[in-house]
């Protein structure tokens, strides 16, 4: 075991997957020589050369549709998007195409997309959306969503070895923040499989990302009131653990979901709607939702912590809920 | 002012055999043109007998353009065809009777009554199904290219696209990166002069479609789409110069589009003398001519072509309206793949 960033964690699986299988390769913008903007692969071109390490016109169209098309003859590719933003300038390739062409044509797609996402450190409106509730919509893609370094490196390697296309949203808050023992050796952390990040007994908090350690913070300060929170951490939005949440929130009886994303329409409203529907007799509280408002990520400062779910609104929001 | 070359026709038989074609091959083209031609002419009977679901579309005018390109394409060449280019499907060797089931919506078309009309194509062939948003497919072709370049292969892919779809960035940016990468890949637009209702001046400024390609760092060519030959010879060196490490191509090949955009659009807004001066063109008429002046089509060939069509149509027909719709407990089947699904050739 080694001590690894989540970001160390990510190059690593990436690393290790392209050693494993010669059909993997990377394509993105200033992936190449520059190692790509966060440095996820920082070295690779020099490891794997310049028709594994692609460096890309500033085309997400082009990069997109040649993964599925490269996909399609028999390679494993990885596209980066430099930030999950860019990603609505390939929508059409995700959504048209790749998503749709096993169930019409029985083609399958396999290919990953990394999407360094989230906000926090005063990105504005362009370089901070979370918009995954806006694929896991599309019947057809797989959304993954890892907050630990160990789910960081298992979930990209399910993620390229998985015979879909998965959007692999990596939360740059975390790129270095975050430090943890992984494994050296490959493995993977399956897709559809939420994860105990916190066990407790009165509270159920449902979280993915970065959200799962400001719900830990808040779960803490729960904890000296003498209130016992768990934290599940989805850790994948598409297909997402429904079994593992409704028996958590059938323990607990009380439910507050969580997200950096945007209120209406987030993902948080599926699980919400899910445990309305399948646990309603088990529970002493309605759910409870702590997203962001309805509005683009802002810029400034206190505009930003305003807009992302922050510790103390998580913490009013348990106390609410216990109090009910 | 045109920057593109443009293509002369193909003269005589002496060099259509420099450009790869024996007698027997030019016989072969022929019966696949009458195929192409026939399919949609029976796909539109089925239509007005109220078979066919949802619209119906046809590249009539578009046979020799689609089959010339076809031909020249070699067996591990893929391809992205679209609606106006049945012949590729007819050249690659998908079963009628499948086409016509897909336009019937039934259980044996290539989408399983998934998708409908053209949409659809038999990735054993080295063809995959078109989507509806046109020039998408070209960014996937180019990816087809980058596979082949990275393994080293010597295999192209060749990506259609209309003068219409070559409005959109996804043209730009397919062109942009096999420009760059120098990737095996041929750019094939049928530019048959009207998206739908709008003509060709409301659509791009240059004169010719293909002089975009010079500013993509390739050669782009000009060809008569109503001449099958001319359309082979500019598709066979395009596809051997991508395969030889020469980078891409931009083929322009000029048609009309000699029906609506759709069964349902009696074209009013085409000028009736254009469709009269281009039906002088017939891609069919044209060719069966030509066979007959300098290649000795006998009557016995000809009419051996067309009752074998005849006949193959008709049997096709039949299989098609025997096979039934889907069944609906498979409704949500098959969204996502499976490791399983991967078990094919090209993903060894």
């Amino acid at each position: 075991m080694a001590e690894l960033t989540y970001l160390q964690a990510i190059s690593d699986g990436l690393r290790t997957e392209m050693r494993r299988d010669k059909r993997v390769f990377v394509i993105g913008e200033d992936v190449g020589v520059y190692g790509g903007a966060f440095k996820v692969t920082l070295g690779f071109q020099e490891e794997f050369g310049h028709w594994r390490v692609l460096d890309a016109p500033l085309a997400e169209t082009a990069i997109v549709g040649a993964c599925t098309g490269a996909a399609i003859m028999g390679m494993r590719p990885v596209a980066e998007m430099q930030f999950a933003d860019f990603i609505s300038c390939a929508w059409d390739h995700l959504v048209t195409v790749a998503a749709k062409q096993r169930y019409r044509a029985g083609t399958p797609v396999p290919i990953t997309v990394r999407l360094p996402s989230g906000g926090g450190f005063s990105g504005g409106p362009f370089h901070s959306q979370n918009p995954e509730s806006s694929f896991a919509h599309i019947p057809g893609l797989k959304c993954v969503c890892p907050a630990t370094p160990e789910d960081a490196k298992g979930l990209l390697i399910s993620a390229i070895e998985d015979p879909n296309p998965v959007l692999y949203f990596e939360h740059k808050h975390l790129y270095r923040r975050i430090k943890a023992e992984v494994p050296e050796e490959r493995y993977t952390v399956p897709i559809g499989k939420a994860r105990t990040h916190r066990e407790g007994d009165d509270l159920s908090v449902i979280t993915w990302g970065a959200m799962v350690y400001t719900a830990d913070e808040a779960a803490q300060q729960l904890d000296s009131d003498g209130v016992s929170v768990e934290v599940i951490d989805l850790r994948t939005v598409m297909p997402w653990d429904k079994q593992a949440v409704l028996a958590s929130v059938r323990k607990t009886s009380k439910a507050l979901v969580l997200h950096e994303d945007t209120r209406t329409g987030g993902f948080g409203a599926e699980i919400a709607a899910t445990i309305a529907e399948e646990a309603f007799e088990d529970m002493d509280a309605p759910v409870k939702r702590i997203a962001a408002p309805d509005t683009p990520v802002p810029f400034s400062p206190p505009l930003e912590k305003a807009f992302i779910p922050q510790v103390d609104d998580v913490v009013a929001g348990l106390r609410e809920l216990a109090e009910y | 002012m045109a920057i593109a070359r443009e293509a002369e026709p193909v003269g005589s038989l002496k060099e259509v055999r420099e450009a790869g074609l024996d007698r027997e091959d030019l016989l072969g083209v022929y019966r696949s043109m009458v195929m192409t031609r026939g399919i949609e002419e029976r796909g539109h009977i089925l239509y007005r007998q109220g078979k066919i679901p949802g619209s119906f579309y046809t590249g009539r005018g578009n046979e020799g353009a689609a089959v010339g390109v076809a031909t020249a394409m070699g067996p591990d060449d893929v391809g992205t065809p679209l609606h106006r280019d049945m012949g590729v499907h007819v050249v690659r060797g998908v079963e009628p009777w499948r086409i016509f089931a897909q336009y019937m919506g039934r259980a044996d078309g290539p989408t399983h009554g998934r998708d409908g009309n053209v949409h659809m194509a038999d990735s054993k062939l080295g063809l995959i199904a078109m989507v509806s948003h046109l020039p998408a497919m070209l960014p996937v072709a180019v990816g087809c290219a980058l596979a082949f370049r990275i393994r080293e292969e010597k295999r192209v892919a060749v990506g259609w696209f209309g003068e219409g779809a070559s409005a959109r960035g996804d043209c730009h940016e397919a062109m942009t990166l096999a420009g760059v990468r120098k990737l095996p890949m041929v750019f094939v637009c049928d530019n048959n002069q009207w998206a739908y209702s709008t003509p060709t001046h409301l659509e791009f400024a240059t004169e010719h479609v293909a002089d975009r390609a010079e500013s993509y760092g390739f050669e782009g060519v000009v060809v008569d789409g109503t001449d099958v030959l001319a359309v082979y010879r500019e598709a066979r060196r395009a596809i051997e110069k991508a395969r030889a490490g020469g980078g891409p191509t931009l083929i322009e090949s000029l048609t009309l589009r000699m029906e609506g955009h759709a069964v349902h659009d009696d074209a009013f807004y085409v000028p009736k003398e254009m469709f009269e001066r281009w039906a002088e063109n017939d891609p069919l008429e044209r060719f069966r001519t030509w066979l007959r002046e300098n290649a000795d089509m006998s009557d016995e060939e000809e009419d051996e072509i067309g009752a074998g069509v005849k006949k193959a149509l008709n049997d096709a027909l039949k299989r098609a309206e025997e096979s039934p719709l889907p069944d609906v407990s498979s409704l949500t089947e098959g969204v996502y793949a499976t490791p399983e699904d991967l078990d094919t050739p090209h993903h060894k």
